[in-house]
Formats: structure tokens, sequence, C-alpha cells
């Protein structure tokens, strides 16, 4: 848990006793607490109001606690909305997005990492240099070379302009070279191929790099708004994001119960694999920041 | 990174065409068929839907293209109509007021939680950064709903706190002037600890032994920040900064939901712009001009970055 803090906090046990009878200790924990869920209070109130029953979220004064908890509010939601559809269309579009992405941004990110070749230095820069460009910003074009296609409202319109990033090459590059040489120039000795090197020595190798690739790139998809609204005009391809605010947006009205029970769901794929792997991804979100 | 170490361990590499026994000729021509195929998948992608679009939206914002019928070549006039429609212009000024209210107030709220996360008095450091993590991944959406209940006039509760402390707000989305210090506010609270872990990373960087010589020099708390720890953190504090503004043009997600752009106009932005325009007048060649505009505000951005970054990202291209 505490990771960044490990080597610091092994001290001899005496200074440890100590340390815990610091009163100063206990009243700054006591003071990051109260800040801490006071941040908190919107997943707090997400997850609260979900159980409420309808006459106690509208009522005034509102409470944080629901008095009498209630499964009502998602029951609500699935018939509000065609909403295990969008849960479904949600994991095919981020996991589609993640699967595909892993794969080629792994593959070019080897050959930049290794395959030594004319102009791979300029090629990595191009790619690093794309990273700029916001995807709001070609959103127009994208979207008419999707529908030249025939391909809104459908997955591979979701997927297939995602299916690689500049971000996740550049990513992995950098873990890549990380690797040791040896490690796969004795295997090219031998005679195995370049695409064994990769299968059976990096890419096992780079397993907590494309962990938290996958992730990030996950988390981004499923979350993201914009995406989805732009290529889904079906109601029933639409993902988890993108149909909540058909109930929310622009002339929406829907019960505010009713909202943070999709919420909740929207929220609990992301929550459970981010209590899984948070003390490795957070860590790696900050080095990537600062490369 | 070990970057010298690196670049003295790959030069005497020597890829196996040449390694090995065989003939140059055919491990060449092997060993380019191999490269081909390891950057193929990802390089076709991203020229057809980073590359392609890029060339394709220029072309576009010279047009007055809206999906129907045949483009026509109308010069400048796109961009005319950008700098000149009272709506645009509006929505550029709210672009700029969300920036320069979002990038200042979640830099300090993810410096000083990252400054209480480093020091050694706090216990259980561990589980505070991961909670307070935990916003980032939300979606903005998601995350905008909640607000939206919070912040209600008749049954949110943070209203119904502050009236009970003395503090009426009224209806703070249909208000012309609170509504964008509103949508800031969700946006600070979603990417806030973000920011907050990138800190917390380049204060474990700096050297305790600067801090031990502070003290002895007699420096207290507020002098060590000031000429340790501030200084220290510049790299990634100009880092943060244009990160964050960055991010900050291209807000959409939780303006959408919370005022759709309202009231009066007040929070429209310019990538709500681009999808209006866009995706619902479908005024397609406008639309591709002001998406222009924003890649080359971001472009602009990211060169900052780039050049003041120079060093360390010849550092990371090696």
């Amino acid at each position: 848990m505490t990771a960044l803090t490990q080597p610091r906090t092994i001290p001899a046990t005496n200074t440890r006793s100590k340390r815990t009878r610091d009163p100063v200790r206990w009243l700054y924990f006591a003071a990051f607490l109260v800040v801490t869920v006071a941040l908190m209070l919107p997943v707090i109130i997400i997850v609260l109001t979900a159980f409420k029953p309808a006459s106690e979220v509208n009522a005034f004064p509102p409470s944080l606690f629901p008095h009498q908890w209630t499964f009502a509010n998602f029951k609500a939601i699935f018939s509000a909305l065609p909403f295990g559809r969008l849960i479904a269309n949600s994991f095919g579009f981020a996991g589609g997005v993640t699967l595909f992405a892993l794969m080629f941004d792994s593959l070019a990110a080897y050959a930049l990492a290794r395959l030594d070749f004319r102009g791979s230095k300029i090629l990595l820069i191009v790619i690093i240099a794309s990273l700029m460009i916001p995807f709001q910003a070609t959103l127009i074009p994208i979207y008419k070379i999707v529908s030249d296609l025939g391909w809104v409202n459908t997955f591979a319109g979701l997927i297939a302009p995602r299916a690689a990033d500049a971000f996740g090459i550049f990513f992995l590059r950098q873990f890549f070279i990380s690797l040791p040489r040896d490690l796969d120039n004795a295997a090219r000795i031998d005679g195995a191929s370049e695409w064994r090197i990769f299968r059976s020595i990096i890419l096992p190798n780079a397993v907590p790099a494309l962990m938290t690739l996958g992730i990030f790139t996950f988390v981004n998809n499923w979350n993201d708004l914009l995406w989805p609204l732009v290529f889904t005009t079906d109601q029933k391809m639409g993902t988890i994001t993108s149909g909540l605010t058909l109930l929310t947006g622009p002339g929406g009205i829907i019960p505010q119960g009713i909202m943070m029970a999709g919420a909740l769901i929207a929220i609990l794929p992301l929550a459970i694999m981010f209590l899984l792997v948070q003390r490795r991804f957070i860590e790696s979100v900050a080095s990537t920041g600062l490369k | 990174m070990t970057t010298q170490q690196q670049l003295q361990r790959r030069r005497p590499y020597r890829p196996p065409g040449q390694l090995g026994g065989r003939t140059p000729l055919n491990g060449t021509f092997k060993r380019r068929a191999t490269i081909v195929g390891f950057l193929a998948p990802a390089l076709i992608v991203l020229a057809a839907f980073v590359g392609w679009p890029m060339i394709s939206a220029l072309q576009l914002s010279f047009t007055d293209a809206s999906g129907f019928g045949t483009p026509r070549f109308v010069g400048f006039d796109n961009y005319v109509r950008i700098f000149t429609n009272p709506n645009i212009v509006r929505a550029m000024g709210n672009t700029a007021l969300y920036a320069v209210l979002f990038t200042p107030v979640a830099i300090i709220v993810a410096l000083v939680l990252a400054l209480m996360l480093n020091s050694d008095r706090l216990p259980f450091r561990g589980f505070f950064r991961s909670s307070l993590f935990l916003p980032f991944i939300v979606s903005l959406a998601v995350a905008a709903f909640a607000w939206s209940y919070l912040l209600d006039p008749q049954i949110g509760l943070l209203n119904y706190w502050l009236q009970t402390a003395g503090i009426r707000i009224g209806n703070v989305l249909q208000d012309p002037v609170l509504a964008m210090p509103t949508v800031v506010l969700v946006a600070v609270w979603k990417s806030f600890g973000f920011y907050m872990v990138i800190f917390l990373a380049g204060l474990q960087d700096i050297p305790k032994s600067l801090y031990e010589a502070a003290q002895l020099d007699g420096a207290n708390g507020w002098k060590r920040f000031v000429h340790v720890t501030f200084p220290m953190l510049s790299n990634t504090m100009t880092f943060v900064v244009i990160v964050a503004l960055i991010a900050a043009l291209q807000a959409f997600d939780q303006i959408y939901v919370l005022t759709g752009g309202g009231p009066y106009r007040s929070t429209e932005t310019i990538v709500m712009q681009i999808y209006q325009s866009g995706f619902k007048d479908l005024d397609l060649g406008f639309a591709s001009a002001l998406s222009y505009v924003l890649l080359i505000v971001t472009l602009l951005l990211s060169l900052v970055q780039f050049l003041f970054f120079g060093r360390r990202g010849e550092d990371t291209t090696s």
C-alpha cells in the first residue's frame, strides 16, 4: 500500500513506537482524512443515492445516508435504457480498442526498440509529434472515413480508428528499450526469428507495462463521451457513458436515484480494476508523466 | 534514464543479417519484410485515422462541405466566419477563461495534496494516495451527474449544507456568472489526482540532502519550500501546466452534461462548437476550420513544452 514510503517506514522498533505516539502525526492524519472524505463526496453520493427510494432522493432536507435501502433504482435503470446492451457495448468497445491497441502498439514498439533500421528515429519523432494532435480536431474527417466505410453504429467504426495509438507505441517502446539487450541477442544468435523473440522473450517480460497501458486505454475509452456520441446514432450501439447522458443531457429528465444507479454501474468495473492494480498503475502514470 | 549506457550497449550490435553466415542480400530482404510486418498494422491505422484526417481537415476547412452535394472551394471564408461570428469568439473567450480558471486551481490543489502526502508525518499514505487518485478513473460525464445532484437548488446536499452554513449559492448551473466556475470545479475534481501523482513523483526525486543542508542553514518549512522544493519542481511544474492547459482546451464532457453550453452560451467551448457545427448543423467546412484553429493552438502549446523539455525529449528519443 505505502509503496512510495516503504524504504523509509521500516525504522527500528523504538523509533516506530515513538512515531505512533506522536500526537501531531494523528492530528495530521485526522485532518487529511476529512479532506479526503470531502473530496470523495461525489463518489459517496453516487453510491448512497443509488440505494435510496425515490421519496428520499427528492426529500427536503436531503440526507446523506438512505433511511431505507432499496434496489429499485437498479431495476428501473434497466427499463429506462437498454442498459444490459449498453454495458455489453462498453465492454465491446473499450475491450476491443484495448486488445487491438495492445497488439498493434507492442508490435510497432518492438520494431522501434529492437530492429535497428534506417529511418527508425525519424519515424519515432513523427509518432511522438502525432501525440500532440487532439482527437477532437480530426473528428470530422475521421467521421467521414468511418461513414464512407459504412461503419457508423458498428463496433468496427468505434474501434478501428483507435486500434493503434501513438502514446501506446511510445510508452511500450520506452519500456522495451529498458529491457536488457542480452536477453534477446542470445536468442538471436541461436537463430530465433524476430517474431519468436518478440512473442516469447519480450512480451512475457513486458507484462507490467502491457497491463498499465491496457488499463489506461480501457479506462479512457470506457469513460469517453464525445467518441461514442459521434459514432453511434442508434441508441442500441451507445456505451454506458453516452447512454446515461441521453437521460441527463440537454432535455433529458430522469429521477436522480435511477441516474446514480446507472452511474454506479458505470464506475464499478473500473473501480474494481483499479483497486486490483492501483499501486503499480499510479506509479507508472507518475513516471510516464515525467518522461 | 540510463541513456548513455543504452547507447553504448547499442553501438556494437548489428542485425543478424550481417552477424550470421547468411548472404547480406537474402538477410536484408527478409529483415525488411520482418520490419514492415511489425510496423504495418499500427502505421496503417495511424496513417488512416491520424495522418489522413489531418490533411483532410485542412482541405475541408477551405470548402463549404456539408455532407450533401459537391463541396465548393471557398478560400478563407470559414476562417473569416470563425473570427467574425460572435458565438465562436465567445466560445474562444470561454475556453480561455476555462483554461485560466482550471489550470491554477487544479495545480494548487494537486500540489498542496502532494506536499501533504509526501510528508513523513502522515500515516497510511498509500491509502490516501489511492483514494485521492480514484476520481481520475471516474468518467467526467458520470462525475457530472453526481455534481449536478449535489448542487441541485432544491434537493442538493451540498447546496443544503452551504445554506445551513448561511451561504446561498442558488442554482449555480443556471447562473451566467457561476456556471463556468462550476464546470471548472468538476474538471478540477476529476483531474487533480492525476497531477498530484505527477507532483508526488517529482517530489520524491528531490534529493533529501538538499533539505538537510537547508535545515542546517536554519531554513524553516516555508523557506525550504520556496528555496528547495519549488525550484527543484520547476520541470514537473512546467509539464503539468502545459498538460493542464491542453486538457482545458478540449473541455467538453462535463459541460455537455451539466449545462449544454448554457446559460446564455456562457459555458460554450471550442469543442462544443465543433460538435455542434460539425455533427448537428452539418457545417463540415466551418467545423473543420474550427478544428484546425484548435489543432494549431494545441500544437503551439505542445511546441513550447517540447522546447522547454528539449533536452529531456532528446533523452527519451535516443
